[in-house]
């Protein structure tokens, strides 16, 4: 026994023992090591995992503000429906999934099992339309035209409807106070895209695949102050997508209102007019194309002369913004987007651009004089005007002997600018420039054309000023395709490209001569015109154009004044702002406005005027009409619309009418006068933050302009008989 | 070891035996002052530990606690208690009363084990190994078979070198206590309890190992182990889920719905905890019950994120302590079979702890083996506290005493 120790261990089992020790140990070092590196050295990315398992987002959409025209009267807002939505988890909770309560739910609502079965279904590769994209924590809407009496069965009976809610929501609504549709200026909304969501997501306000921002107009501009702030809460959910907690909860705060220069009543008179504008100018003959003046197009722009606020801004063809409301259907969204549509989407006001005709020649007169040219020398207004072999045409007027530049402006003269321009484009060095002053060029620029207004809307374009830059640049562009088309043929499209291919770098004399009087390459918007006759009237200074007046937090506590900025003086000095000035009443009592004029009370409103017909190579004339009072400044166009007084004239005057009271023998009622001083306070803001509405009274006999705005300029329309009484001396 | 001057002392006070009930459990030589206290503290530690992190898991199973979120919390307190009785009862027989009803209690075992195969038994997770017993109670057998083939073992393979006859045993004492260990082994293949019989496996490599037998048992039944694995494997034995459910912890997509999903969402939880954890009671993954099995075999999850490496940590330090006591009894044991015991419950005890945590961490296939100790279960907690007896018989029972 003595070889066997008193443990009963020999020194094998003791070897043993300690392996079984060291073995034991570094397993339980490696479960150490592994702990170590799951928790410490990745930790985080676990932690992250564990995160987005068992958290959902449920967004409680804000409250989007209202737009409201400078009266208080919304132009923008939200109506209340009754949406009847579905709890996804809840359903999935019930034994059948939900199967019964969907099925009392279609007896309710009137609507197919099937089709509510689809709504509720979530999308996924497989699923086709429709059903439901959002989150699936999120209520699925179900319809949102339910009748009360549909959501006060499902309240009442709620334990037949587990899972399914029936809340007013708010939806947006455009009102058309007055019938004043505002369509391109509001703009639209539309879901967010994919793009959107994700850049969003780590936002403070995330955004819902449901969700709608602002597609253009105000709606873009002022989406973010709008929109306000989702609220989201955060739900803990276990294995099965069931709540188990709240882990976090902000709540939404409602978009801020917006209040807008806009005032419904008088952008109600201005749709109304440019679109019975655009209907009488289709009854007249074009006796350049022998066909009906088409009117395919127009706008009209009403400015606070001070300010540059917008009191109203039209476009036509027009379209119901409601549309959009709820999803736009393919068949809506063809009909505004499509080939056919016109583009009723586009705010001709801001987007639309044309050569601006004899408006242009308040700039002329500014470059003229700063070139040295006195306003009140003796310039010959003879019937044409030659180049060599080219003949210039007095378009507007006819030969009235020697004028100053005043009554130049007056009677619209072509030739006396012609003159000038081809005196300043020799002294440019013709064809062969030397350091050129280019003064016609210059003040253009000086006018602000050629660049943005910054008005705030969004995708305004910039025009064009034909200077030389641009035609070097335009020729570089297009040289090879004018080379290769002038060899071909002999007709007039070949021979203008063979000129231009040869000469079109260069400021020709026929180019300088053209641009002088508004024609040719120039491009304007009726914003820009509108801010330069502005200018005209407020003693020169160039506004950034604004709509939005103040945004009010919906608590009506923070009001943040939207103040109107300056981006430029008119080169012109006083004295020859005063010049131009009365030589633009004059277009309006003795000049080519003055039949449209007749009676108007001009010595308590001294109106100023002008107007223009802008040739468009293959297309009938537009017509351009820019007037202003100490007050206002209002532009209208209208492509294809033949003459600036004969077609817009009418129009501005009755926008005019309305704003002051004027009735037709030229007396002034201040009680019908809509806005005989623009508005410059806020309306009133209540302690609880909403916003008085003064009163609108919709305008008597207005049609409506969406019904026909997007109808086919086709000079069709033979059914309003309006007054075309008589035809004015400017046609050209 | 031996005896000291101070001992003397107190010695002579030995001959007026203590008549009180405390002064017999504190005198120096009573089975209270000999046990081996950091063992039991650290089991008892690891069981309550267990308690509230089966609270944890279980309070928002409404499905499972029928509505009491105490209803496993107080039933795993109710078997710690059972497994605490259990351990003092084995004590108080003392393992060498107990190694003459060896034979009975094998016996017992292998046939409560064949009982699971009859009509009686309850198929859980796949497994048909349990006993339903009547009072809404299950047994699981295979716990019991852990205790009853390291005893049955460590009884054949000491019993001639514990009587002096040879230093180590031979060849025919080896086989037939594999042959032993086969019985309930072959039972339980049946069944199948694939976790038990890896358990099983482990538990006669340590036995073996501690008998001092020869090499060649060792490496021959690794080996026998390692090709009959490769065998299953080559041979197509097993369908081809099943292995895709095997290798699933190391590559989760092989098995997404099932075990793969199970062990994601451990590594989830437990990676989620970070050093200090959510917070009792505040583990995402736990409240959610993202975890499945979660207050059973997957209960080392809830430490994982609630108390975090720290935590979590602390389990695998008090299992280290078990361990090293357990070591340290088989190492100062008086003969050969408390040797060989002890040893046996050290590999059944080392290996479940590291297939349990380590399927957790996924590190180890996904296997339905209990945390001892810290899992619910009663059949397990229970076998695993007659083990904690057996050591402290053991030791209670080591040379120290023997010599007095």
């Amino acid at each position: 026994m003595s070889n066997i120790p008193e443990t009963g261990r020999t020194s094998r089992v003791t070897a043993r023992l300690v392996a079984i020790q060291i073995l034991v140990f570094s397993l339980l070092l490696t479960l150490g090591g592994r702990l170590w590196y799951l928790q410490i050295r990745n930790g985080q990315e676990y932690a992250s995992k564990a995160r987005s398992n068992h958290v959902q987002q449920v967004v409680d959409p804000a409250t989007r503000g209202s737009i409201l025209d400078s009266r208080g009267v919304p132009l923008a807002d939200n109506e209340t429906r009754l949406v009847v939505s579905a709890s996804r988890t809840e359903l999935l909770k019930m034994k059948d999934d939900g199967k019964a309560v969907l099925g009392r739910l279609s007896d309710v609502l009137g609507i197919p099992e099937q089709e509510i079965r689809n709504k509720v279904r979530l999308c996924d590769a497989k699923t086709p339309q429709p059903c439901w994209n959002g989150s699936p924590y999120q209520p699925i809407p179900i319809t949102d035209k339910a009748t009360t009496q549909q959501a006060l069965q499902i309240r009442e009976r709620s334990e037949d409807f587990p899972g399914i809610s029936a809340e007013p929501t708010a939806v947006r609504r455009y009102a058309a106070p007055a019938k004043a549709e505002t369509a391109q200026v509001l703009g639209y909304l539309s879901p967010v895209t994919d793009e959107e969501i994700k850049k969003a997501e780590h936002t403070r306000s995330p955004l819902l695949r449901s969700d709608q921002i602002g597609r253009s107009g105000l709606e873009r501009t002022y989406d973010s102050a709008l929109r306000g702030k989702a609220g989201v809460t955060r739900y803990e959910v276990d294995n099965l997508g069931r709540v188990i907690g709240k882990a976090h909860s902000d709540p939404a705060v409602p978009g801020s209102n917006v209040i807008t220069s806009i005032d419904a009543r008088v952008q109600a008179v201005a749709e109304k007019e440019l679109l019975q504008a655009m209907k009488d100018a289709r009854l007249e003959h074009d006796k350049n194309t022998g066909t009906n003046y088409k009117a395919d197009a127009g706008a009209v722009v009403v400015m606070e002369a001070k300010t540059g606020r917008v009191v109203a801004m039209a476009s036509n063809p027009s379209y119901d913004p409601n549309a959009w409301v709820g999803g736009i259907s393919g068949k809506d969204y063809a009909k505004l987007t499509g080939k056919k549509s016109n583009y009723p989407l586009l705010n001709r006001a801001t987007q639309g651009q044309a050569a601006p005709g004899s408006i242009f020649k308040v700039i002329s007169t500014t470059a003229a004089v700063n070139a040295g040219y006195p306003f009140n020398g003796h310039y010959p207004c003879t019937s044409s005007f030659n180049i060599g072999s080219q003949v210039f045409k007095n378009f507007e007027s006819e030969n009235f002997g020697p004028i100053s530049l005043g009554r130049a402006l007056e009677v619209s003269c072509d030739t006396v600018f012609y003159n000038i321009a081809y005196d300043q484009w020799k002294k440019d060095g013709g064809n062969n420039p030397k350091h050129p002053a280019d003064w016609f060029y210059k003040t253009a620029h000086q006018f602000g054309l050629g660049k943005k207004t910054g008005i705030d809307l969004p995708d305004e374009v910039s025009g064009r000023v034909p200077d030389r830059r641009w035609k070097k640049d335009y020729w570089e562009a297009n040289k090879t395709g004018w080379c290769a088309q002038g060899k071909n043929a002999d007709d007039y499209v070949s021979k203008i490209a063979r000129e231009n291919c040869e000469s079109g770098m260069k400021m020709r004399a026929g180019d300088s001569v053209n641009y002088s009087i508004g024609q040719g390459d120039t491009l304007v918007t009726p914003i820009q015109m509108a801010t330069i006759y502005a200018a005209l009237s407020n003693g020169g200074t160039l506004h950034d154009p604004t709509l939005g007046k103040a945004i009010v937090s919906p608590d009506g506590k923070k009001i943040e004044k939207i103040t109107p900025k300056a981006h430029g003086k008119l080169p012109d000095s006083p004295a020859t702002l005063k010049q131009i000035d009365s030589a633009l009443a004059g277009v309006a009592t003795r000049g080519t406005a003055a039949w449209r004029f007749q009676g108007w009370p001009q010595e308590k409103i001294p109106m100023h005027a002008k107007t223009g017909t802008a040739e468009v190579y293959g297309k009938q004339t537009t017509s351009w009409f820019a007037t202003y009072t100490k007050d206002y400044a209002i532009v209208m166009t209208i492509s294809q619309g033949g003459t600036g007084s004969g077609a817009s004239g009418p129009a501005v005057r009755k926008i005019y009418d309305a704003l002051y009271g004027v009735d037709e023998q030229g007396g002034i009622d201040k009680k019908s006068a809509l806005l005989p001083v623009p508005e410059s306070s806020l309306p009133v803001i209540e302690r609880d933050g909403t916003i008085q509405a003064q009163p609108v009274e919709p305008a008597d006999d207005a049609t409506d302009p969406s019904a026909d705005g997007t109808d086919q300029a086709d000079g069709t329309d033979q059914s309003d008989q309006a007054d075309q009484s008589d035809q004015g001396g400017d046609e050209g | 070891m031996t005896t000291s001057p101070t001992s003397r002392m107190f010695n002579v006070r030995r001959y007026a035996p203590e008549t009180g009930a405390w002064g017999k459990l504190m005198d120096r030589d009573s089975a209270v002052r000999k046990l081996d206290w950091p063992l039991l503290l650290s089991c008892l530690a690891l069981s309550l530990l267990g308690a509230m992190l089966i609270f944890s898991a279980t309070r928002n199973r409404t499905e499972l606690n029928h509505g009491d979120p105490y209803y496993f919390f107080l039933r795993h307190l109710l078997n710690t208690g059972i497994g605490l009785a259990l351990a003092a009862g084995t004590i108080w027989l003392g393992h060498r009363t107990l190694r003459g009803a060896i034979p009975v209690l094998y016996g017992l075992s292998v046939v409560l084990a064949l009982m699971v195969l009859t009509p009686i038994g309850a198929t859980i997770n796949g497994s048909r190994s349990w006993l339903a017993i009547p009072g809404g109670f299950s047994l699981q057998p295979a716990e019991f078979a852990k205790i009853t083939i390291t005893l049955g073992m460590a009884m054949i393979l000491a019993s001639r070198v514990d009587a002096g006859d040879t230093p180590h045993p031979d060849h025919r004492t080896v086989v037939q206590a594999l042959g032993l260990a086969a019985v309930p082994v072959l039972v339980i293949l049946l069944m199948p309890d694939l976790g038990s019989i890896m358990v099983l496996g482990a538990i006669i490599l340590g036995v073996l190992l501690a008998s001092g037998a020869s090499n060649r048992w060792i490496l021959g039944l690794l080996g026998t182990g390692v090709v009959g694995c490769l065998a299953i494997w080559q041979l197509n034995l097993l369908d081809e889920y099943q292995i895709a459910r095997f290798a699933a912890f190391a590559n989760p997509s092989l098995d997404p719905a099932g075990v793969g999903y199970n062990t994601n969402q451990a590594r989830i939880a437990i990676g989620g905890g970070g050093l200090t954890g959510s917070g009792l009671f505040h583990g995402s993954q736990t409240t959610g019950q993202f975890v499945p099995e979660q207050q059973t075999d997957f209960i080392f999850t809830v430490a994982g994120e609630e108390l975090g490496f720290v935590g979590a940590g602390l389990i695998i330090v008090l299992l280290g302590i078990v361990m090293w006591r357990a070591c340290r009894i088989a190492r100062e044991s008086a003969g050969l079979y408390g040797t060989i015991v002890a040893a046996g419950i050290v590999a059944w005890f080392a290996f479940q702890a590291f297939e349990n945590i380590g399927m957790t961490l996924g590190i180890m296939p996904v296997t339905g083996l209990p945390l001892p100790f810290v899992s619910y279960g009663g059949t397990s907690m229970f076998a695993v506290w007659i083990a904690i007896g057996l050591l402290q018989s053991i030791r209670v029972e080591r040379p120290v005493s023997a010599s007095r």
